[in-house]
């Protein structure tokens, strides 16, 4: 047998594992060192979808590389601020992926720090233009001048109802597929007590208001944006609060946990989902993304449409959007770029997968397209869409934000009894301060 | 491709010429032991002096880490700004707030298993195994084992206290319960640490020792009292230092379990510099924010040193 002495051992050791990573410079252990984005496929595709839409996803990459025949590698990250932050990084470190997700709500920031391709004459050559996406979507994929993302969806804030105990309420309009029309807050707080009232309920109405800062936020928002505009401008560096306004609309809000007692004060996600898929409540105001969460539910027959208008004259939807964005790179070929256009644009024609998750597509032939005008309960609230209030433009702005569990926790503190709508606002007004002045990263 | 050159053999002359410094070690000794200590050094300036010069520069600037290179230059205000920030001490407070929590727990605790588990004559391996083995679980799987047990209705710990005929804290909703749920899993997780370093501590002291007593006539409890827990000062002393710095570091549980919830009432400092630094992107920021609370790290250290040398007993 021969015998290798140590050291002959040691060097062929470390000639093989040389050999290894240089074996074909595109491979990953080279590119890790050398920078840029390994190319293991034709398309490098970043997502932060888990559950149901990360299964739909999963089905439009598959469905688009079998007719490409384009190869898509795609990674599922964890969603919220730490996607952002990864994908921030790779994309100032010189190696994004080809495509990946914005929330239109995170956008500015990254457009503003030159992280992303502005959506140029590739994707018009595609045929992926203004023209053919809502407005609202559009608009705000677009930050001083220059549209930087492709919007996929708008997902809104909305309403949904318990159809049998609407019935027994008497809140169905005559067709019996939509509540009766409501015009202001008279008209909603009315139908919540009729639905209360008729139906011998405890609460009309549930919404997640404890620990859930998000949706305390969205709820807000809506309202509020009926009556004024931003609570900040200037790329968020100037606090404009209306002050009215707000009062107004937290006085508003806390007469329904407090006062005339419509909806608990004390409600976490969980409480929401047992009382409304229970009939417990007639309604449920969340995003239209738990629309899977109650459609498997036995017994529990329900419909979804958007707010009526409140305090201000036209009803407002408070919404974000999923976005496809190109981020930055100096690497990437002209013919990898078409192939992302490509990618961008099979996603797009497939959207009527996507809006299985409660989602109005943003692409106007799926939207308009037969196949979605039956998908029901979606259809109901495309003009949520097109009404839709994004956060405002600042680079603390944004889905899962810090800034909004700041916000939310202020109006969840109005809405449980705790802080009265002046010293709501004077809470409002001392955490914008804070993030107003603090200095930006761009 | 290693360079295994061993050190010349030290000649006589050189031991002759320097009487003086017999007791350094010779030139070529010397230049072995750099040698021998070349990997560990490269690794320590590449990964922890460089990060902290790279950090100091940073934190003079307006870093972000949406754009490369370092920004703009702003002088001391980032440092400013941190100090006069509410939401950087609240979080200084929720480490040190946690730090008193736990390490009184942590070092009495262990002690009070170890002196018992040397007592038992039989299977010492297994208690010895079983207080040690929560130790080597990632902090990871740890909370999430724990976030089943304090499930609000379902979970275990929840459950157990409704068997006692109590009713359990809002682990995950209330400030008090949150500290409460932290404190427990922490001390159930890191115990094992401290336990190793009292038994190896116990098992130095010399068999004589207690043989004396017995012959004495000392019951084992004034054994315990007068000869192990004196001769464990020293060990208890280091158990406390390592625990209070260790304690100050608080993140994964805390991050993992709550993410610094209810409404930022738990977050520890090393999150507030996540936060600013990873997800709110501002670098340089971030970067004086941990300047700060290096500076209070070493200053602690620095403090216990000092006392130690005092102190002849510790000594």
């Amino acid at each position: 047998m021969p015998e290798f002495s140590r050291r002959q051992f040691l060097t062929a050791g470390a000639g093989v594992t040389l050999a290894v990573a240089m074996s074909g410079c595109a491979s990953p252990i080279v590119t890790s060192f050398t920078g840029g984005q390994p190319k293991t496929a034709d398309v490098i595709y970043w997502h932060l979808f888990g559950g149901g839409d990360g299964a739909n996803m999963a089905t439009m990459v598959k469905q688009f590389q079998e007719s490409s025949g384009e190869s898509v590698e795609s990674t599922l990250l964890s969603w919220g601020n730490p996607f952002y932050t990864k994908l921030s990084l790779a994309a100032s470190s010189g190696r994004p992926p080809d495509v990946t997700i914005s929330h239109l709500s995170r956008l500015p920031l990254l457009a503003q720090a030159g992280l992303l391709e502005p959506i140029g004459d590739q994707f018009s050559a595609e045929g992926v233009t203004k023209a053919k996406f809502t407005p609202a979507a559009w608009d705000k994929a677009t930050v001083d001048g220059t549209t930087y993302a492709v919007p996929l969806d708008t997902h809104p804030f909305v309403l949904f109802y318990n159809i049998a105990l609407a019935e027994k309420a008497g809140l169905l309009d005559p067709t019996g597929e939509n509540l009766k029309p409501m015009k202001n807050a008279d008209d909603f707080v009315a139908a919540l007590q009729a639905m209360k009232d008729a139906n011998g309920l405890d609460y009309a109405a549930v919404a997640s208001i404890t620990a859930d800062p998000s949706t305390c936020w969205r709820f807000f928002l809506m309202i509020y944006s009926g009556v004024a505009g931003p609570i900040v401008t200037d790329l968020g560096t100037k606090v404009t609060i209306d002050r009215s306004a707000m009062e107004e609309t937290f006085a508003f809000m806390r007469s329904l946990t407090q006062e005339k007692a419509l909806l608990p004060g004390n409600a976490t996600a969980t409480t929401s989902s047992t009382l409304f898929s229970q009939g417990r409540v007639g309604f449920l105001f969340d995003g239209v993304w738990q629309i899977p969460t109650y459609r498997g539910i036995e017994g529990l027959d329900f419909n979804v449409v958007p707010f009526p208008a409140l305090l201000g004259p036209d009803p407002v939807a408070y919404a974000d959007s999923h976005s496809l964005v190109v981020p930055r790179s100096s690497g990437r070929s002209a013919a990898r770029t078409q192939n992302s256009v490509r990618f961008v644009k099979g996603l797009l024609d497939q959207s009527s997968i996507w809006a299985d998750g409660g989602h109005v597509p943003a692409w106007l032939p799926v939207q308009k397209s037969k196949e979605f005008l039956e998908l029901k309960p979606q259809s109901n609230y495309t003009e949520a869409a097109f009404n839709a209030v994004y956060d405002p433009v600042a680079w603390y702005t944004g889905a899962g934000s810090d800034f909004q569990t700041a916000m939310g926790s202020v109006i969840a503190s109005v809405l449980t009894g705790g802080t009265d709508p002046t010293s709501g606002v004077d809470a409002m007004t001392t955490s914008l301060e804070a993030f107003s002045t603090a200095r930006p990263p761009v | 491709m290693t360079a295994t050159t061993l050190p010349a053999a030290p000649s006589g002359v050189d031991i002759k010429a320097r009487p003086a410094v017999a007791r350094r070690a010779p030139r070529g000794e010397n230049r072995a032991g750099w040698l021998f200590a070349t990997p560990f050094l490269a690794l320590y300036i590449a990964f922890l002096i460089g990060p902290v010069l790279i950090g100091l520069v940073i934190s003079l600037f307006n870093t972000t880490t949406v754009k490369a290179g370092v920004g703009d230059w702003v002088g001391l205000s980032n440092y400013a700004d941190v100090l006069s920030n509410g939401d950087f001490w609240a979080s200084m407070w929720h480490s040190v707030l946690f730090t008193l929590l736990t390490t009184p727990l942590l070092v009495l605790l262990p002690l009070m298993f170890a002196i018992f588990a040397s007592r038992i004559s039989r299977n010492q391996w297994f208690f010895r195994l079983a207080f040690f083995a929560p130790y080597v679980v990632p902090s990871a799987a740890v909370c999430l084992i724990f976030a089943f047990m304090y499930t609000p209705e379902t979970g275990l710990i929840t459950n157990a206290f409704s068997w006692v005929g109590l009713s359990a804290p809002n682990f995950f909703g209330t400030t008090s319960g949150a500290w409460f749920a932290v404190v427990l899993l922490t001390v159930w997780w890191t115990f094992g640490f401290n336990f190793i370093l009292y038994t190896a501590a116990i098992q130095e002291i010399s068999e004589e020792v207690y043989e004396a007593a017995l012959i004495d006539g000392a019951s084992p409890w004034q054994q315990i009292r007068m000869i192990t827990i004196p001769l464990l000062r020293p060990t208890m002393g280091l158990v406390l230092i390592l625990q209070v710095l260790s304690s100050l570091k608080v993140f994964d549980q805390i991050y993992i379990l709550l993410a610094g919830g209810p409404a930022y009432s738990t977050r520890p400092v090393i999150q507030y510099i996540f936060d600013t630094g990873f997800s709110a992107y501002r670098g340089g920021y971030a970067a004086a924010a941990t300047m700060v609370y290096f500076v209070v790290l070493v200053v602690i250290s620095a403090g216990w040193f000092l006392a130690r040398r005092r102190s002849p007993a510790n000594a």
